[in-house]
């Protein structure tokens, strides 16, 4: 509705400038504050579960030992230098939208969410395993081979820590993704409009600090 | 931080006014589609305002209801289990659909971009998808209460929540959904602080509302992740058991508690450091004088806000956790007091020697004191462990917090309704009957939560279905008090529909507020103002030289 288009000078791409803000450095450190804002949320979403964690593995020190042997430390650590590699890629299309070069950041992104997938179809497989055996949360659980008290609950904080952190690949996958059509589409990205490849590529870069923080905490320790 | 936007006044008409040519936001688009889809904040403000009135009346339904079942002991109009599902909800919908949402969402809304002298909020989309996340969360609520209700109380304490038949998931789904509202307003509101404040705004001179709006932006970011996961987890546990709660399967229910009240304990500060706010524009508006101690109060809304994170533990004085963290606990908690004790003090500084004009909304500010002074003194007694133990769960305890929480946001919010009213419309209201309700009001809300902190002190629980004979007096007195407070609703509800229909226009600022707001035409253009970009010499409110005020009589 208010969004008064400011017309470029030449041929370069300017983000279109919403009428309530004073200048496009505002818009863009207005978008990138929010987003800040925003990842703070996220962190405290995940500190809930932290908490839980911290607190049960207090609790029940033995079935977290005893649980955490049980992971496939292989497929845990294949999947963390995947996403780690993600982020790489992540970052380095934020440096080729700051150069202009489009086609790159489709790449970089596209590489990425290729990661993404493999991540989440090493979890598929993992998953997969834990219900074959009856490592399952609370009531599901029937695995003969662990019997220690606390060991459902290592499987609840397990199956709902890394749910959620599958569901933010998820949303990370599809937001970076439309910036990918973008790139390779409308090819508008440039060393004054890049806030979208950035922003998105931060939110990715939770998504693997997140599984940074997970990852030891349910594989390795 | 970038110090402020200095606006590109290119090609804006210079000086001289088009009041013709710029229609009010009220009337600039008179489709529905032009309501349902705008981004104007003012219009958000406008739809909240309505959606918030009406969980306000369903909940002060319950809420009688509650009161009506109280009026003699065993059963009066229903049976136990209706009971407990009827104080549950009014819990619920006072809280989660008023209270969180109230003032920030309706006059922050509104308010803000005003204040700062933006046209809009920092990301008006955003702002409007707000509002229909608080819709969808609202009617995943309401579906839940018509689908069997539920009796947990709002606090849905596990593992009870988690065993009992009536339907707690769609409830906890819709908390969380709402949840996102409520985290989609506080970082507009606080990217639009950062960023869209006008040339002449510097942070110590934002008007206080702002400062109060800001501070619980904050909490609003920080802490309702926390709910949202722990509603999530309660409402999965409920469908599928997983345990994460359930003692039966090695879970904690203390945990529980630890989570719900790190969200729920500064969602306390949600509701009423807006209120704060409004107050703080109020005194000033009405006493016609600058406020008392402007940083004092900026910063105490700050420090509530940080305090209040480390306070939750006092809702758990009885719940196992060691004598060590109830005092600690404890002390954190009289912080808040002091931290509030600093903001009383400055208004009723500000009202010293000012030149007060006793309006509706001045009314209110008096019966605010009074509820904040009372309701925070019986909280800083609620804070000591060892009379907590005596009073925990009693009547004692709903009477404090419906004084403190309660109280001083209904005050606020009437506050805000009245001193606003012409800003918002462009109508006035009568005067007289805001007088005669408001005084019913806080007459009313006195006469039902005094005798409860008598049943309370008597050792009557709180949400018990029956009760002995001897409490009866004060029961009915309890009752009767809430007549009088629906009864002062009614009539506010008749005369400011009468005035939205018939009131006379008020005129660009019938209360000579020197408020930043006001600077603006009433109603506001669309997009705030017209012209070039308007400067802000002066701090908001000022009405004296603070120089010349300090010269006795002066004002």
């Amino acid at each position: 509705m208010q969004s008064s288009a400011h017309t470029a000078d030449g041929a370069e791409n300017l983000p279109r400038l919403a009428g309530h803000f004073a200048s496009l450095e505002v818009q863009n450190h207005a978008a990138r504050l929010g987003m800040w804002l925003f990842l703070a949320t996220e962190i405290l979403l995940f500190a809930g579960l932290f908490v839980c964690y911290g607190c049960y593995r207090f609790l029940y020190p033995e079935a977290w030992a005893a649980g955490s042997r049980s992971l496939d430390l292989t497929m845990g650590t294949v999947n963390t230098i995947v996403l780690i590699t993600s982020s790489l890629t992540a970052a380095l299309a934020v440096h080729y939208a700051k150069e202009g070069e489009n086609k790159k950041v489709g790449v970089m992104f596209a590489l990425t969410l290729l990661m993404a997938v493999g991540f989440l179809v090493i979890k598929y497989f993992e998953y997969a395993h834990k219900f074959h055996i009856g490592t399952l949360p609370g009531r599901y659980y029937h695995y003969e081979g662990i019997q220690v008290t606390g060991i459902p609950l290592y499987f609840t904080v397990y199956f709902c820590s890394t749910a959620l952190h599958a569901f933010h690949v998820v949303i990370g996958m599809a937001v970076l993704s439309v910036a990918m059509v973008r790139a390779f589409r409308k090819k508008d990205f440039g060393p004054k409009n890049y806030t979208m490849v950035e922003l998105g590529s931060m939110y990715w870069h939770l998504v693997d600090l997140v599984w940074i923080f997970l990852f030891p905490m349910l594989y390795l320790v | 931080m970038t110090p402020s936007s200095s606006i590109d006044t290119a090609g804006a008409a210079p000086h001289d006014e088009h009041h013709d040519h710029h229609p009010s936001y009220l009337v600039d688009g008179t489709t529905i589609k032009s309501w349902l889809l705008t981004v104007d904040h003012k219009r958000i403000g406008l739809m909240f305002l309505f959606f918030i009135l009406l969980f306000f009346l369903v909940g002060g339904i319950f809420a009688l209801l509650i009161r009506v079942e109280l009026l003699t002991p065993g059963a009066t109009i229903m049976d136990a289990m209706t009971y407990n599902r009827t104080f549950t909800l009014h819990g619920l919908v006072m809280i989660f659909l008023f209270m969180i949402p109230a003032i920030p969402a309706v006059f922050g809304n509104f308010m803000l971009p005003l204040m700062l002298g933006a046209k809009d909020v920092a990301f008006p989309r955003l702002n409007l998808a707000s509002l229909y996340i608080y819709l969808t969360g609202a009617v995943f609520m309401l579906w839940g209460m018509l689908n069997g209700g539920l009796d947990t109380g709002w606090t849905f304490y596990t593992p009870y929540s988690t065993h009992t038949t009536t339907t707690v998931a769609p409830v906890m789904f819709g908390a969380f959904i709402i949840g996102f509202s409520s985290i989609a307003t506080g970082i507009n509101f606080i990217v639009t602080c950062h960023t869209m404040r006008a040339p002449g705004i510097t942070w110590f001179k934002m008007p206080l509302f702002v400062w109060a709006i800001y501070a619980t932006s904050c909490i609003q970011v920080l802490a309702t992740p926390v709910i949202g996961l722990l509603t999530v987890l309660v409402a999965v546990e409920n469908l599928f058991s997983f345990g994460m709660f359930d003692p039966a399967r090695g879970g904690d229910p203390v945990l529980f508690q630890h989570l719900f009240w790190f969200y729920s304990h500064p969602a306390v500060y949600i509701m009423v450091l807006p209120a704060f706010g409004v107050m703080s524009e109020v005194v000033s508006t009405y006493s016609r004088k600058n406020i008392f101690g402007y940083r004092a109060v900026a910063y105490s809304s700050l420090g509530i806000a940080f305090v209040g994170f480390f306070a939750w533990g006092h809702h758990m004085f009885v719940s196992g956790q060691s004598t060590f963290d109830a005092g600690v606990f404890g002390v954190l908690t009289m912080l808040v007091g002091v931290f509030t004790a600093i903001k009383v003090f400055n208004w009723v500084g500000t009202v010293y020697k000012g030149a007060v004009d006793f309006k509706t909304p001045f009314a209110y500010f008096c019966g605010f004191l009074f509820f904040t002074v009372f309701g925070g003194m019986t909280g800083i007694a609620l804070g000591t462990v060892s009379l907590d133990v005596a009073w925990h769960d009693t009547y004692f305890v709903v009477a404090h917090f419906h004084f403190i929480m309660v109280g001083a946001t209904i005050m606020a919010f009437l506050a805000a309704l009245h001193y606003w009213f012409p800003k918002m419309f462009g109508k006035t209201y009568h005067e007289g009957w805001g007088l005669v309700s408001a005084a019913l009001i806080i007459l009313g809300f006195n006469a039902t939560f005094i005798p409860q902190f008598l049943l309370g002190n008597n050792g009557m629980p709180r949400r018990y279905y029956d009760y002995p004979e001897r409490f009866q007096a004060l029961n009915v007195a309890s009752t009767a008090g809430a007549s009088l407070l629906a009864f002062g609703f009614i009539i506010i509800a008749m005369y400011l529909t009468y005035a939205l229909l018939y009131g006379k226009a008020a005129g660009k600022n019938p209360w000579r507020s020197k408020g930043y707001e006001w600077m603006s035409e009433a109603p506001p253009p669309t997009h705030n103002f017209v012209g070039p970009q308007p400067t802000f010499p002066e701090e908001p409110h000022f009405y004296v030289d603070p120089k010349k005020a300090e010269v006795p009589d002066a004002v």
